[in-house]
């Protein structure tokens, strides 16, 4: 699956509560149906990220790691 | 900023039965899996990423005549969340826990059990977070560890500063809950390492067998092992001084062994059956049961310890009173709880088939034990 992002925000090395943190500050600055491409190392990030995207009316349409590189596409709702 | 506690302070408070407030701030699944418990504790959860504007949604609920304990998975996010709590304006004192959760499941407390002859000692070391219990014996300077767990350097400490002199290490089974640290403290004291060879076969290490009735020295009292398979097919029990039973995981305070965590619950009910209704009841009623869990804190005597006397539980433990060996069977093999986080990998590890990173160990460590059925 393919997904264009709007914007990618990089929170590698970042630990809790920090990629959070970030991504409720760029999604705030998004449209409604925009996609942010988060990149992240903390492992704690999924389970926290896709509660925080449900929890927020938004939808991770999709994740996947690469090299210990968490990515997460997060739509906004 | 806000304060921070360690968690070797906190789990003094809890043990000691302080009145505490925590606010658990990792996410609802990780918290409703597990979570700090006592008998003064109460503690409410509100992920931090919904307190990241401000903590409205949970202003409510937070007291303002008693002290703030904020906990997560690892120390982060309770300070930035402690943080927040303060520049409400909350005056009171407002801690964030150093380490989270992580530090919680790995604390370990020695508690003395008791004397044993000449003065000699047993201590239960309580691993409060994970709910794993481990016994160092000392006599005449001498030591026997059993069921060690990962984190051997607060052993190290505890041994250094009683000036013993590790003799043997034992495990009383292959461990699924938790990685043994039981071999890395054999050799880094210059002691033997056992295990019982029934749960061995697929040791990639070299170790020395455990065998109904073998008995071990150390100084002046005598471990003697008692063969009691049913959670796994080698389980061991020792009987130290003819005053304490350590039960492993076949026995525990308030439930019993569960025997499907290597797949075979079917094949073993037998033996747990009668490990738990014959082979116990040859003992002496009043040697005092040790396990190498616990379950909730109702198990916890006053001093934090876990121990009951046999002839006790045979009266009070749901497990021993099963008289129905049908009604026994579906109890130890259907609807039984979920098993411990990565058992699968943890047994690997305890084998030596894998040997994962210390911070991949930590992460298959956490969660509550889940070795028992009630």
């Amino acid at each position: 699956m393919s997904v264009q992002s709007t914007k990618v925000l990089d929170c590698k090395g970042l630990a809790c509560p920090m990629p959070i943190v970030r991504t409720k500050k760029e999604m705030d600055t998004l449209e409604l149906g925009d996609v942010l491409e988060i990149h992240a190392t903390d492992k704690g990030a999924k389970n926290d990220l896709t509660a925080w995207a449900k929890s927020g009316g938004h939808e991770l349409i999709k994740d996947e790691e690469e090299n210990g590189v968490l990515k997460f596409w997060i739509k906004k709702g | 900023m806000a304060q921070t506690i360690s968690v070797k302070e906190l789990v003094k408070k809890v043990l000691s039965k302080e009145k505490l407030f925590i606010l658990d701030a990792r996410n609802t699944d990780d918290f409703d899996d597990w979570k700090i418990e006592g008998e003064n504790v109460e503690v409410i959860n509100k992920p931090y990423f919904e307190l990241i504007d401000g903590i409205e949604p949970v202003q409510d609920q937070l007291p303002r005549d008693k002290d703030i304990y904020v906990i997560c998975a690892k120390g982060g996010s309770s300070e930035f969340v402690a943080d927040q709590i303060m520049e409400a304006g909350f005056t009171n004192n407002v801690f964030s826990i150093e380490g989270g959760m992580k530090a919680w499941s790995e604390y370990l407390e020695p508690i003395k059990i008791g004397d044993l002859k000449n003065g000699d000692s047993i201590y239960q070391f309580v691993r409060i977070g994970k709910g794993c219990l481990s016994y160092l014996i000392e006599s005449n300077g001498k030591g026997a560890m059993i069921d060690t767990n990962r984190m051997i350097e607060q052993y190290e400490e505890f041994i250094s500063e009683h000036n013993i002199q590790m003799k043997h290490v034992l495990d009383t089974h292959l461990h699924a809950d938790h990685i043994s640290g039981g071999r890395k403290l054999a050799e880094k004291h210059g002691a033997t390492y056992y295990l019982p060879p029934k749960d061995a076969d697929e040791v990639t290490y070299e170790y020395n067998h455990i065998q109904d009735g073998d008995e071990y020295q150390v100084g002046e009292t005598t471990i003697k092992a008692v063969y009691s398979p049913g959670h796994t097919i080698g389980s061991t029990s020792f009987v130290v001084d003819d005053q304490y039973l350590l039960t492993g995981d076949i026995l525990f305070i308030d439930s019993i062994g569960r025997p499907d965590l290597a797949g075979k619950a079917e094949d073993w009910v037998s033996d747990l059956r009668n490990s738990l209704y014959k082979r116990y009841k040859e003992l002496a009623d009043d040697l005092l049961v040790l396990p190498a869990h616990f379950m909730t804190h109702h198990e916890m005597n006053d001093d934090g310890s876990v121990s009951e006397k046999l002839g006790v539980l045979y009266k009070e433990n749901h497990g021993l009173n099963i008289q129905d060996e049908n009604e026994f069977r579906r109890t130890v093999t259907e609807n039984l709880p979920p098993q411990p986080n990565s058992y699968q990998e943890i047994r690997e590890t305890n084998m030596g088939k894998i040997n994962p990173e210390l911070e991949q160990q930590r992460e298959m460590e956490i969660g509550p034990n889940r070795c028992a059925v009630r």
